[in-house]
């Protein structure tokens, strides 16, 4: 015992630090939020055990949920797929070895690092303001904009171009899939007769696929989390008419706002639980479509 | 089969001149090999046949049809890659037919055709599999069966063995040169070894810095290299040079003394006189001869190379047959006889001895 410390002694003490962090900031929170779960809890006043109450309300009875719910499924299942073809077709525009990539690497890659923050999202609501840029832009072609922000028709779908906007990251992650693809491939291809479509479909979209998979799984997950781009944009409401209510901004308010910690912990679980569901389905479909060139056998 | 022809070919990239003017014939059905070190411009001379590089200026034929503007598919002929650039996600069958399916091909003419191939390459029982799961070896079968099924007019290799280890490239190389005698198909394989080059080509092509130096049989290169740089490239290990002066008699080799030959006296008086490991006469009888001691030796079986320092300090490679019994220490006398040297200029051309140029 005293050889084990001796010899490993100094190397646990030096991983004390995070446990504590980990513990005290990650783990505790989690294993409380999870109590907290089940019990109806104001701040002021000890929780008390309701057991599935807060579940069974949310899925039976509470509307603004199941409309939160909508909300943040049109929001994943249109920006994800949006950003992912948008950010495929610059990256393939990039690999072409245009001059000056760089400098339009860095330029695309601009608003994904801007793009969480809380200034963009300001910015955004100037462009789409009713007197903002876009529709001064449309009314030179005769076209009267819509209230993008205060319609709730539109609100959800300017979000969306604005989450589609911030492409950056999967960009980068594609132009480096496509740049491992060997040349040679193209070439025997070219040497075949293969069309370019036929090559994109044939040879590079199953080669890119485990990039593929890699984006939509942290897109897609990263969607389901957005919060400080509604938040800014609907005033914290999630307004017009919780047309901007996604699920986290919904647990926000019920949390924040109205002081309901213990249904707002149930909401942080149940979307916990619907990422995993999704994540799960994304990992199981991938055996399908997913080729590792590197596999075992 | 078909004929190749490049006329004055000439690539750059940019402002970089590459390929400096090339003029080449391809004979119909011949085994023609393009050798020369690396960066030499062979690789590019053979993308611009297959149409994957565009030319510069000068014309590339195929058979009587300037190809210049014509689609790499269009030209109805193969490449065989370096890297084999099968598709990893395709089973060897796929990869096989994929080509195929381009063509527009009936299913049971593409069935036939990978079936066919895949016989002649022995490599039936791998169809299914995917090239992960293929060895090296086997790989390149593969590759060579995608240009197979295609039944071009010529086939192009791109140093298609230098990705294999030493035994399999033997093996490999004995395959080719029998699918070549199989087929007859024109083909122009790239290389930097010039071992492969000399066992499979019926003619060679000698690249240096994007210009042709030589053409000609392995036989021609070998024994009447027309130049320096050809008289080092080809053979392994390579001929020894010694720096010489031409005097009324002969050429004057430092340590050997005076070589008694015919040399034109309009050409200049420092001559490079080349002579191969063989030609060297060990411990025997010679026109003249130098004694030094071996610092090393290398015994491969069936010979023994030895590497002997002469009085001057110049090292020279001597070959002897592999029951001798030589140490590093030992002395021993090399004679050389005039006939059997070759003898370079200045400019590092060939010098037209009497007897050749009479000849």
């Amino acid at each position: 015992m005293l050889k084990f410390l001796r010899k490993n002694g100094p190397g646990y003490l030096f991983l004390v630090p995070w446990f504590i962090g980990f513990i005290a900031l990650a783990l505790g929170p989690i294993l409380v939020s999870l109590y907290l779960a089940f019990t109806k809890y104001d701040i002021f006043s000890p929780p008390e055990w309701i057991g599935l109450e807060n579940f069974e309300f949310m899925f039976l009875y509470d509307d603004r949920f199941l409309n939160s719910l909508q909300v943040t499924f049109t929001f994943v299942f249109l920006s994800v797929p949006g950003k992912l073809v948008f950010a495929l077709i610059v990256a393939m525009v990039l690999d072409k070895g245009i001059r000056g990539i760089g400098f339009y690497r860095a330029l695309f890659y601009l608003p994904s690092i801007l793009g969480g923050s809380i200034a963009v999202a300001i910015l955004w609501r100037q462009l789409f303001d009713y007197d903002g840029i876009v529709n001064a832009v449309l009314a030179k072609v005769g076209i009267q904009g819509p209230y993008w922000l205060n319609d709730p028709d539109y609100a959800l779908y300017t979000l969306i171009i604005l989450a589609m906007w911030q492409f950056g990251s999967p960009m980068l992650i594609f132009l480096a899939g496509l740049r491992s693809i060997s040349p040679e491939l193209y070439e025997a291809a070219e040497m075949d007769g293969t069309s370019k479509f036929k090559q994109f479909y044939a040879i590079t979209i199953p080669l890119l696929a485990p990039v593929i998979f890699f984006n939509l799984v942290l897109q897609m997950i990263d969607a389901f989390k957005t919060f400080s781009s509604a938040f800014v944009i609907s005033g914290g409401s999630g307004a017009p008419v919780d047309s901007l209510n996604f699920i986290t901004l919904y647990l926000y308010n019920e949390a924040f706002t109205f002081f309901r910690m213990g249904y707002a912990s149930a909401l942080a679980w149940v979307l916990l639980v619907i990422i995993a569901i999704f994540t799960g389905i994304a990992f199981y479909s991938s055996r399908y479509w997913v080729y590792y060139e590197n596999e075992r056998d | 089969m078909a004929s190749v022809s490049l006329n004055n070919v000439v690539k750059s990239y940019g402002k970089v001149e590459v390929i400096h003017g090339v003029d080449l014939e391809v004979v119909d059905g011949e085994f023609l090999v393009l050798v020369g070190p690396s960066g030499c411009g062979k690789s590019t001379l053979l993308r611009m046949i297959a149409g994957l590089e565009e030319i510069t200026d000068g014309t590339i034929s195929i058979g009587d049809r300037i190809v210049n503007d014509v689609p790499a598919s269009q030209r109805n002929l193969s490449m065989v890659f370096q890297s084999y650039a099968l598709y990893p996600h395709m089973s060897v069958r796929k990869n096989l037919a994929f080509g195929l399916t381009n063509l527009k091909m009936p299913k049971p003419e593409i069935k036939r055709r990978v079936t066919e191939a895949a016989k002649v390459l022995q490599i039936e029982e791998l169809l299914e599999r995917k090239p992960r799961q293929l060895s090296g070896g086997q790989k390149q079968r593969v590759a060579i069966g995608r240009a197979i099924v295609r039944e071009p007019q010529l086939f192009l290799f791109d140093e298609p063995l230098s990705n294999l280890d030493a035994e399999l490239r033997v093996q490999m190389r004995v395959e080719l040169a029998d699918m070549y005698h199989r087929l007859g198909t024109t083909m122009i394989y790239v290389t930097h070894d010039q071992v492969e080059a000399m066992t499979m080509a019926t003619r060679i092509v000698v690249l240096r810095d994007g210009i042709i130096e030589q053409v000609g049989t392995p036989f021609e290169l070998y024994n009447f290299p027309q130049n320096k740089f050809v008289a080092t490239f080809i053979g392994s290990p390579k001929m020894n040079m010694f720096e010489a002066t031409v005097d009324g008699i002969g050429a004057v080799l430092p340590d050997f003394g005076t070589l008694a030959l015919h040399v034109d006296d309009t050409w200049a008086t420092k001559i490079s006189v080349g002579i191969r490991p063989e030609q060297f006469a060990l411990n025997g009888s010679g026109e003249t001869s130098s004694t030094g001691t071996i610092t090393l030796v290398e015994y491969l079986g069936s010979e023994v190379y030895l590497y002997v320092k002469l009085p001057s300090g110049h090292v020279v490679l001597a070959r002897d047959n592999g029951k001798a019994t030589h140490k590093a220490g030992d002395s021993i006398t090399l004679s050389i006889t005039a006939s059997q040297a070759h003898y370079y200029g200045e400019n590092g051309l060939r010098m037209p001895l009497f007897d050749e140029a009479n000849s």
